[in-house]
Parts: structure tokens; C-alpha cells; sequence
């Protein structure tokens, strides 16, 4: 047992970095697929063609691709291209375009939950259809949608471990790296998993919380 | 793009859908007594399903894989990879059937559960007989959805190393030197592969919801 601590404890920090990664990688896809979510939401929402076909597209191939083959798209694939990105440039990328994709239909979800008469309501006191979006129809539909969303968030962070097949050194690359210097795979397997567990476990546990409080008042 | 390459990719379908087949079968029977747990009258036998739901989704597939394939391959038992992605993957799926038929129960009828003791039947024809058909039907949708998401997380089984069409295109793509059109004709299989599963979900579910009592 003492072996066994010995071992985490020599190896923690070297963990840690990699989770810094993960959380890094996790937060930077987030903070750029949210919003692109939000776009891809309103665009397929649209009057028009051109951009609703877009969305569709973009939004059922990210949803449709596995997340690991968007990943070693747009890092073994994009070179061909003439594009080379670094690992952490290709995560968030290819993160990025998941992300998006899944929220857009979350946030299209909170859009439908509005009744119909905000709309009618927002349009009859003169609200251009701009300021109707943001004052009026969008805090309502966030505030739907932020459950699925922080949600969606924690399995972000699990989907962040895939970036071991791009070589990214997060947390799962850094367990295989150091059980494979050390062949020791099954403790540092454990403790990453121990790591992935201490953040999720309990983020799950309060969104579910935050769940049932805000079901109370709907 | 040759014919070769793309017979290459082509290659691993059968096994992105033999893994996806089997994993999914061990879930759906694992489920069942882990949703049993989850729901019975006993405060320790829900403690331990809480726990082990939990940690199996607070995880990510990868760690489970690995976990499983190098951390308990130690000598004395050693898993093939395809083996091992089917535990992982099914111990996962087990966890989140669990989940899937515990929302389902919620949405049977009281007036059912009534019925059957109002008739006397005992607790194996309770189920077997009036809750499981209408509880399989009521779950099918969002079975077919974690279906279809099982799919795309096959694709995790590919890191070591099963064959199936994720490993067939990393394979190719490094004897080549290509990336680009490679997986951009895995990700369409992939989505091509959901197509099937979103249909029959949708005739299924328009021939069995009428026969759920409301």
C-alpha cells in the first residue's frame, strides 16, 4: 500500500500537468463551441436556405463523426491540405466543432421552449427582431438550456482524454507515458481514473442538483 | 483515392459493428439487475448502483479501455483487444441502460402495477408478463440513441488496437502519408453505419408505442 502511494506521489505532479491539459483543452473548446452552438442554433432556425443548409451540415457531421476521427481529421488530415496545427491547436479545433454541434441542438431545444407569445409580445411593443433576440428570447432560452449544457460540459472533459491519439500530453497520455516507462499500468491507469472521477463525480452530482432546483420553479 | 484504400477502410466495418452489437447486448442485460439495484427497497443495494453508475459515466471510455486491456493484464488474465473493448464498452453502456430503464419505469402507469396485484401475480410474471414488454417499448427510443452513440465510441477501441474502421483509417492513412479524404470516408462511414440504427428506431417505435397503456 505504502508501494502503492509512493508511487502516486512520485508521479502526481507529472499527472496534474497532464489534467492541467485536459482542463486547458476542455475550456478552450468550450469557450469556443458554445457560442458557435448559439450561431448554428439561429442559422438553422433561419428563413433561408443557404445558411440553414450550412448549419445542417456542419452541425450532423460533427454530431454524426466520432469525435476521435474529427480529431485526427483535422490533425493527420489538414496537413494535406496545406494547414499544419500543433496538437492543441487541432484538439480545440476539432473540440470546438463537437462542441458546437451538440449544443447548437441543445440551445435550439431552450429557442423552442420560449412560448410563441414572448415573440408576438416583443414585436408588438416594436422590438426590432435584434433586440428581440437579445433582451427578450434568448435569456429565456439560455436559462433553459444551462443544465444540458453544463452537462454536456462534463462529458467534454471526458471526451477531452481522446486527444491521446494526437499526441496531445494530457492526462490519459500521461498515464500511458508513465506506465509505459515504468510497466506499472494498472496504478497509474487507476489514479487517472481517480482524477477523472474526483472532478466528474461530483459536477455531476451538483448539475443534477441545479436540475431539480430549477424544474421546481418551471 | 483507390479502391484499395477505400476496401481497406471498408474492412473494418464488420467490426466497428460486431463490438458496437456486443457491447450493446451486454449493456442491455447488465442493466437490467444494476437498474433493479438502483430501484430496490434496500438502502445499501441503491448505495452500491448509485456508486457504480456513477464511476462507470464519471470515467471516460479510454481510462475503462486501458484500465482493462494493459492495468489487468498482468499474467494472470489477459483480455484480446476486441475482448477487452467489449467489457469496457458493455460495463459502460450497463451503467447508462441502467439509467435508461430506470426514466422508463417512471413513465409506466401506476394503474399497471396495481393491475397485477389486484390479479395475484407473482413478482416474476409481474415483469416478465405486463412491466418488461412495455418497459422495452417505452425505453426504445433513448436506447436507440445511446445506440447510435455507442457507435461513434467504438471508434475508442481503435487506441487498442481492434481492427474496426477507426484503426483500418489511422492504418492507412500512415502507410500513405494521406489524412484528409481518409477520414473524411471513416467519418462518413460512421454516420452512414447511424442511418440504419435511426430508422429502425423510428418504424419500431411507431409500430410498439401504441401497445403501451397509458
Amino acid at each position: 500500500m505504502n508501494d502503492l502511494l509512493d508511487f502516486w506521489a512520485e508521479h502526481l505532479p507529472a499527472m496534474l500537468d497532464g489534467l492541467l491539459v485536459s482542463v486547458q483543452v476542455t475550456g478552450a473548446s468550450l469557450a469556443i463551441g458554445v457560442p458557435l452552438g448559439l450561431v448554428l442554433a439561429l442559422m438553422v432556425q433561419s428563413k433561408s436556405k443557404p445558411p440553414r443548409a450550412i448549419a445542417l451540415a456542419v452541425v450532423e457531421i460533427g454530431r454524426g463523426a466520432p469525435a476521435l476521427i474529427l480529431l485526427q481529421f483535422t490533425y493527420f488530415g489538414l496537413p494535406n491540405a496545406g494547414l499544419s496545427l500543433d496538437s492543441f491547436a487541432s484538439a480545440v479545433i476539432a473540440l470546438s466543432w463537437c462542441t458546437g454541434a451538440y449544443t447548437s441542438e441543445i440551445i435550439r431545444a431552450g429557442l423552442e421552449a420560449v412560448p410563441h407569445g414572448q415573440k408576438e409580445a416583443a414585436e408588438a411593443i416594436g422590438l426590432s427582431h435584434a433586440d428581440a433576440l437579445r433582451y427578450v428570447i434568448l435569456p429565456q432560452a439560455l436559462r433553459v438550456s444551462v443544465p444540458a449544457l453544463l452537462g454536456f460540459a462534463i462529458l467534454m472533459l471526458q471526451a477531452s482524454s481522446l486527444c491521446f491519439a494526437i499526441a496531445l500530453p494530457e492526462l490519459v497520455s500521461q498515464a500511458y507515458l508513465i506506465g509505459s516507462t515504468t510497466f506499472r499500468y494498472m496504478p497509474i491507469l487507476f489514479l487517472a481514473g481517480l482524477l477523472y472521477a474526483a472532478i466528474c463525480i461530483p459536477a455531476t452530482i451538483a448539475v443534477g442538483a441545479l436540475e431539480r432546483k430549477l424544474g421546481a420553479h418551471a | 483515392m483507390t479502391q484499395d484504400i477505400l476496401l481497406n477502410i471498408a474492412l473494418g466495418v464488420p467490426w466497428t459493428i460486431a463490438l458496437t452489437a456486443v457491447s450493446l447486448a451486454i449493456g442491455m442485460l447488465l442493466g437490467i439487475p444494476l437498474c433493479a439495484m438502483r430501484m430496490s427497497k434496500l438502502g445499501l443495494l441503491r448505495a452500491i448502483a448509485n456508486i457504480l453508475i456513477l464511476t462507470l459515466r464519471a470515467i471516460p471510455p479510454i481510462v475503462w479501455l486501458f484500465l482493462i486491456f494493459f492495468g489487468l493484464d498482468t499474467g494472470y488474465v489477459s483480455f484480446t483487444p476486441f475482448q477487452a473493448a467489449s467489457i469496457g464498452l458493455g460495463l459502460i453502456t450497463a451503467a447508462n441502460m441502467a439509467e435508461i430503464y430506470r426514466g422508463a419505469m417512471a413513465a409506466i402507469h401506476p394503474g399497471q402495477w396495481e393491475a397485477t396485484h389486484a390479479l395475484g401475480m407473482s413478482t416474476w410474471y409481474r415483469f416478465y408478463d405486463v412491466i418488461a414488454p412495455q418497459l422495452f417499448r417505452v425505453a426504445l427510443p433513448s436506447a436507440a440513441s445511446y445506440a447510435i452513440g455507442l457507435l461513434k465510441d467504438s471508434a475508442i477501441a481503435s487506441t487498442i488496437g481492434v481492427n474496426e474502421i477507426a484503426y483500418q483509417a489511422s492504418h492507412v492513412s500512415q502507410r500513405t502519408f494521406r489524412g484528409l479524404d481518409i477520414y473524411a470516408v471513416a467519418g462518413l462511414l460512421y454516420i452512414l453505419l447511424s442511418l440504419p440504427i435511426a430508422w429502425a428506431s423510428r418504424w419500431a417505435d411507431l409500430h410498439l408505442r401504441s401497445r403501451v397503456a397509458r
